[in-house]
């Protein structure tokens, strides 16, 4: 009888144990923060992108934008422009937007129009422009990764990025690992 | 608090964010929280309606007491207390 039970404390032990290490490992997957991946380059959803960041980091929420695809129109600076370019890199170069000012809408952009309508709105409700919400988030420590490989698809060049403290050059892995310990995951 | 209760406070920093909507007046509450001690009474003007929802949500998530808000003519007052 006495051996059973010995037994069945040192299972129990067992148990514990590996609840406890399943237990930290789960509280350091919740950290307090959010992940964002923005693929899309409408003017309207990277909008959103910032304001959603910059009330996370006001709310002391750890941000990490991982800027990837059309998005990373959003980040070109339209001041540099990078020598050693081949003719189908210039190509994107030149028809995909030079910054986040030149940024369409994905609804009612006719030609321009709506994008100028909705930056004279912005100004007149007060709402912050998208270079100042740059601004605020680099202040704020929100994080920003550039996607490598849709960088080089696209034929980017890390020299005509826009000044933005520690920006970062990673791969998907990094944005999944940040992903997976934030206790926020959202795709724009 | 009651309406009357705020309107007898007196706090120690005034922060006016009537010239930014959404999420101005929160950036400006979290830039200024920085200036005040704690138990310290910071108040913020707004003229954003969605403010009145998100400085109590900030509060309750940051640790600070919110106290509550009475409207003026074209714009709000909240009051906090730091943590």
């Amino acid at each position: 009888m006495e051996s059973t039970n010995e037994v069945t404390l040192e299972m129990l032990q067992k148990q514990v144990d590996v609840l406890t290490k399943k237990v930290g490992k789960l509280e350091k997957n919740r950290k307090d923060q959010l992940s964002m991946a923005v693929v899309s380059g409408d003017m309207d959803k990277i909008l959103a992108t910032m304001v959603i960041s910059l009330a996370a980091a006001a709310m002391d929420t750890q941000v990490k934008l991982f800027f990837s695809f059309w998005s990373l129109s959003a980040l070109r600076d339209p001041k540099k422009s990078p020598k050693g370019k081949d003719f189908i890199s210039k190509m994107f170069g030149i028809m995909l937007p030079k910054s986040k000012n030149h940024l369409s809408l994905s609804n009612m952009n006719m030609a321009g129009m709506g994008p100028m309508m909705i930056k004279m709105l912005m100004k007149k409700k007060n709402v912050l422009s998208l270079d100042e919400m740059f601004k605020q988030a680099g202040e704020l420590g929100i994080e920003i990764t550039i996607c490598e490989m849709s960088m080089d698809l696209m034929g980017f060049k890390k020299e005509e990025f826009i000044d933005y403290p520690n920006l970062r050059f990673a791969g998907a892995a990094t944005f999944v690992a940040d992903a997976g310990e934030s206790a926020m995951q959202l795709f724009i | 608090m009651t309406t009357e209760e705020l309107k007898n406070v007196t706090s120690n920093l005034t922060v006016d964010a009537r010239g930014t909507a959404c999420p101005g007046p929160l950036l400006a509450a979290k830039k200024a929280i920085g200036e005040i001690e704690s138990g310290e009474i910071m108040e913020i003007l707004s003229a954003d309606e969605g403010t009145k929802n998100d400085i109590p949500r900030w509060c309750e998530k940051v640790g600070h007491e919110y106290l509550g808000f009475y409207d003026e003519d074209s714009f709000s007052r909240l009051f906090l207390i730091k943590e």
